[in-house]
């Protein structure tokens, strides 16, 4: 029996060049950022050459290191703990502390660093084109680069004081980004108003990482040689049991916190919206698929800290699930009383990553990894789309309502990549959101949150609803405003570009479609990378990614820190001492998580799969179908309306259109074209519902519409505007209050202002003095 | 020698800077004042430097030193262009930040 | 010992009425004088205290740097150099309050906290060099960051005082 375990633990994990050297992906684009700041204006593309090949340098990278690391994993037995390629230097050194950097690489991180690198690229290959001629070009790639560079450093962070680094990083790059255009009062409010909602969750940070570094470093310095902000370190003094709980308790929420502000999720979700200011290209990258997955990123990172400060398998509910599971409702009905496409993209993106969290704090660690990485395509696929009909189209305009309708002609490409994604982003079958949506809303209920699950179902419904109803408004119909050739007066801003999208609208030339392209291949596609349904060989991403839960019994890792990545030598046994027949055959139970291991050290809590049925699947398919289809029918009833009355003058006769709008007779061209649509839409469960029973469908569907309408229009006036504003105005209020009581007080005169201070001090130190004895 | 006779000395020389820093209306006096308190920290640093018989307690002493050169630099410079503005280093007419 | 609580009690009241000289007087320049008697006794207390190092810098930075700049700044703000009755705030009687209970609180909190604890006797001068291995070992981030503060006062001095 030792025997064999000893030839296992001898069988060398294989490394690789790639793999070795993963801190320099984000090297690559830090120094592509200084050599743009620096020479961007001399070279002939104004910088942005730089920045397209620095990322597709570090996209190369990333995808090596990613196939290196599927050799490892495929090299190992089923039972041996994948130790993840860890370097690290110090950084610096200060009164006996020392702070280090370096790598921490394993499935996750390899995961995100080739969404982020690779989407990084297409949005810089689409962005040359969308902000050609831009007068900030130059310091637009600088500040895209400077991003990805802190994206990736945050993803192949060693430590906590590197993933903060990296984390503030993008903070100040969605500031500079988000005010890309900030001539325009509005998008610096924005940017604003993102930085410090990010920077209020951001203080979370800052203390989770103290109070873990004060409760851990002992236990980590002593049994792993590393500091208390080890990634590693932290990960398996979670899960020793030894910490107290209130320590890792109030640690975990701290760091949630920081998450909630970065992620977008329920209290502090009102920046992400507000930031679609940005230019498009940001809109993709930044606030839908990379940036805002940094806080789903630092829970799926710390998992076993937030597994057991948070209780995950013991609870039917827990902060995280509850914050996702409110975020999930909250945008998703948000997202029906929106005009601007991209806000409704923007809402969706706050749902989905409330589906993330969701799927985290319930325990779903392996699908809610896997939504950031096929929501990452679609989602970016998306706002793409949406960038590229307002580049071609729609004039700039991103109103739904005014300034689009009946694209689907002119802009196939366009059209076919939006819809490809929206029905992966809905989880229609064979799309890639199918396979990690439904494996979160699967996994949720298996794992003892039913509430959550019929949550996340209702989320599902609303997700179709919204997205079929922005489908419609901007592809169906007739055009409107500004894609029917009406031409804008009032935005002169950025009238560089403006040029070319005179000619009524057009499909967007290749730079734009090729991204878009890429990007729907992959949302039919990706999610074959962990397709359950199909068996346990289709679950590629769970083997290659997932942490194992294995004891791993070797606690004598003093040089963990110096030691290069190829650690053969000391690869640490895979043997399972606690060994109890697991109810999946691969994945043997083991106590991590559970209990306290006896000797060895876990790096990851045991966690559960739930067994794939059709049936299950089948449903929320229905749900998600059902949901597309009264959408449907609401958006015919309500928008034919107004488009039909555009239309119409538009299109009879534009020299009476102004004269005519106010007439009488403005009705029967209402009923005209909405018969004229209704019957020109090849949708024959509209055309079937118009005519089997005008009346009562009609009553119902307005009537559901009206509902729904008022309940949303609700929600966004009193929650969103009344109670999470009025809170902020509210403490506004009260400083106010407080500051006119106090103002005699404030004379002006600072040596009054001196004495305040100083007596207070004095008051202070005495009121700590009487406590203390 | 105790303990105690340098930190009360230094506790006295810091309310006299405090005082200082609350009752004088001359800019410059005001810098003189802090200048005070930042001595007496000092005097702090260096009695518990020999208490526990370490050497951190100079090393932070001569920061505070340098720190406070600099701090009088930038002060003076302050004063030099509020003289300059207003013909006057006078504290209490600078009063734009009333409520 | 004796003879070094001698020289600590003449230290120390040469230092408390310089100090209250310094906050009371009516004329800048003799403030200035009063204040450079303080310091002296402060790096005189810091040779009592062990740290001849400190004490050296102490009169090399302030008594000659900064004091110089204290009389350049009287100088060129035209601060009368004789007498001056505005020297302090209408308000400044807010200050004996204040620096009366702070002094009240801190004496009460070093005196129950140190009671009558002595200092080592035997302790030797600490060496320059031991001082510098922790600058530049242990301490050498601060060190930096001083360094970069020092630069933006340089910095920071010329911009905000020239003329133009």
């Amino acid at each position: 029996m030792f025997a064999e375990a000893s030839t296992v633990a001898h069988e060398a994990l294989s490394s690789g060049w790639f793999l070795e050297h993963a801190f320099l992906i984000p090297v690559i684009p830090a120094v592509a950022f200084a050599l743009i700041i620096f020479f961007g204006k001399k070279l002939p593309m104004k910088g942005s050459e730089l920045g397209v090949l620095s990322m597709v340098a570090s996209l190369v990278f990333s995808v090596g290191a990613a196939l290196q690391w599927i050799n490892r994993v495929n090299g190992a037995t089923e039972e041996q703990y994948i130790d993840p390629v860890i370097r690290s230097w110090t950084w610096w050194n200060s009164g006996g502390f020392e702070f280090g950097i370096g790598q921490h690489i394993d499935g996750l991180s390899l995961t995100i660093l080739v969404v982020v690198a690779f989407i990084s690229s297409l949005v810089q290959i689409y962005s040359l084109e969308y902000l050609r001629g831009d007068r900030r070009y130059t310091h637009f790639f600088a500040s895209l680069t400077l991003f990805s560079a802190g994206m990736l450093n945050m993803v192949v962070a060693e430590n906590m004081i590197q993933l903060i680094l990296g984390w503030e990083i993008m903070g100040l790059c969605s500031f500079m980004l988000i005010g890309h255009w900030w001539e325009e009062g509005a998008n610096s409010r924005a940017a604003l108003k993102a930085f410090f909602t990010t920077r209020t969750g951001d203080i979370g940070l800052l203390v989770g990482t103290s109070v873990l570094f004060f409760s851990a470093n002992s236990w980590t310095q002593e049994n792993l040689g590393v500091s208390g902000f080890s990634i590693r370190g932290l990960s398996a003094w979670a899960l020793t049991g030894d910490p107290s709980h209130a320590a890792i308790t109030v640690g975990a929420v701290a760091l949630f916190i920081a998450c909630i502000g970065k992620s977008g999720q329920f209290p502090l979700h009102t920046w992400l919206p507000d930031a679609m200011a940005g230019p498009t290209p940001v809109s993709s990258l930044l606030h839908s698929s990379t940036m805002v997955v940094a806080g789903v990123f630092l829970v799926a990172r710390l998992y076993p800290v937030f597994f057991e400060g948070m209780n995950i398998f013991g609870s039917g509910v827990n902060l995280i699930t509850l914050i996702g599971g409110i975020t999930i409702v909250i945008a998703a009905a948000l997202a029906f009383v929106q005009t601007d496409i991209k806000k409704v993209l923007a809402y969706s993106t706050v749902s989905q990553l409330g589906y993330m969290m969701m799927g985290l704090g319930a325990g779903a660690w392996m699908p809610a990894v896997f939504h950031i990485f096929t929501h990452a395509f679609f989602k970016a696929c998306l706002f793409l789309a949406a960038g590229s009909i307002s580049h071609s189209a729609s004039h700039h305009s991103f109103e739904m309502k005014k300034d689009m309708g009946g694209l689907r002609k002119f802009m196939p490409i366009t059209f076919t990549t939006w819809i490809i994604s929206t029905l992966a982003l809905c989880g229609v079958f064979p799309f890639a959101g199918f396979f990690s949506k439904d494996e979160i809303i699967d996994n949720v209920g298996h794992n003892g949150y039913q509430v959550f699950m019929v949550v996340g179902l209702v989320g599902a419904f609303l997700t179709a609803a919204y997205m079929t109803r922005a489908t419609y408004l901007t592809f169906f119909g007739e055009p409107r405003g500004a894609s029917a050739g009406e031409s804008h007066d009032d935005h002169d801003t950025h009238d560089a570009h403006d040029s070319h999208a005179s000619h009524g609208p057009h499909e967007s030339n290749l730079l734009i479609t090729v991204p878009l392209m890429i990007l729907a291949t992959l949302a039919l596609g990706a999610g074959l990378f962990n397709a359950t349904p199909f068996g346990e060989s289709w679950e590629r991403m769970t083997k290659w990614v997932e942490p194992r839960s294995v004891v791993v019994e070797d606690m004598d890792h003093a040089a963990v820190g110096e030691t290069r990545g190829v650690r053969a030598e000391e690869a640490p046994v895979g043997e399972e001492p606690h060994a109890a027949e697991g109810e999946n055959g691969a994945h043997a139970k083991s106590v991590c998580g559970t209990s306290t291991p006896e000797k060895g050290t876990c790096y990851a809590p045991q966690l559960q799969h739930a067994p794939f049925k059709w049936s299950k699947a089948a449903m929320s398919v229905i749900i998600v179908l059902v949901g597309m289809l009264i959408s449907w029918l609401i958006s015919v009833q309500m928008y034919t309306k107004k488009a039909g009355f555009f239309v119409g003058l538009t299109g009879r006769n534009k020299l009476l259109a102004l004269g005519y709008r106010f007439l009488v007779n403005k009705y029967y061209l209402d009923h005209l074209y909405e018969k004229v649509i209704v019957h020109g839409i090849a949708h024959p469960i509209a055309k079937a519902a118009y005519w089997v029973n005008q009346n009562i469908l009609d009553g119902i569907v307005n009537g559901a519409g009206l509902v729904a309408r008022r309940v949303a229009g609700w929600v966004y006036r009193n929650v969103d505007q009344r109670v999470v504003d009025g809170a902020v105005n509210g403490s506004g209020a009260v400083a106010r209050g407080t500051g006119n009581a106090l103002r005699p007080v404030q004379s002006g005169k600072v040596s009054q202002y001196g004495a305040l201070l100083f007596a207070a001090a004095a008051v202070a130190g005495l009121v700590l003095i009487m406590v203390n004895t | 020698m105790l303990v105690n006779q340098f930190l009360i000395l230094a506790a006295v020389l810091f309310c006299i800077g405090v005082y200082g820093v609350i009752a004088r209306r001359n800019a410059v006096m005001v810098l003189m004042s802090i200048e005070l308190i930042l001595n007496s920290v000092n005097i702090n640093f260096l009695a518990f430097a020999l208490r526990n018989g370490s050497v951190d307690g100079h090393v932070f002493a001569l920061y505070i030193i340098a720190v406070a050169a600099a701090e009088v630099g930038v002060g003076l410079a302050l004063v030099l262009l509020v003289y300059r503005n207003r013909k006057s280093i006078a504290l209490d007419e600078l009063s734009e930040m009333k409520g | 010992m004796v003879a070094q609580n001698i020289a600590f009690g003449i230290i120390a009241v040469i230092m408390v009425v310089g100090a209250l000289r310094v906050v009371t007087v009516n004329n800048v320049v003799h403030a200035a004088l009063w204040l450079v008697l303080v310091l002296a006794g402060a790096a005189a207390q810091y040779i009592l205290l062990a740290a001849e190092f400190v004490a050296v810098t102490q009169v090399l930075v302030y008594i000659g740097a900064v004091m110089v700049l204290f009389l350049f700044g009287t100088m060129l703000t035209r601060a009368q150099l004789g007498k001056e009755k505005q020297l302090n705030n209408p308000t400044w009687y807010f200050g004996i309050p204040a620096s009366l209970l702070l002094l009240g609180v801190m004496i009460l909190a070093l005196t129950s906290s140190f009671g009558d604890e002595k200092l080592p006797t035997d302790s030797e001068l600490v060496s320059t060099q031991a001082i510098s291995d922790q600058i530049f070992g242990p301490y050498l981030l601060p060190f930096w960051a001083l360094s970069f503060v020092l630069l933006a006062a340089v910095i920071g001095a010329i911009v905000l005082a020239r003329k133009d």
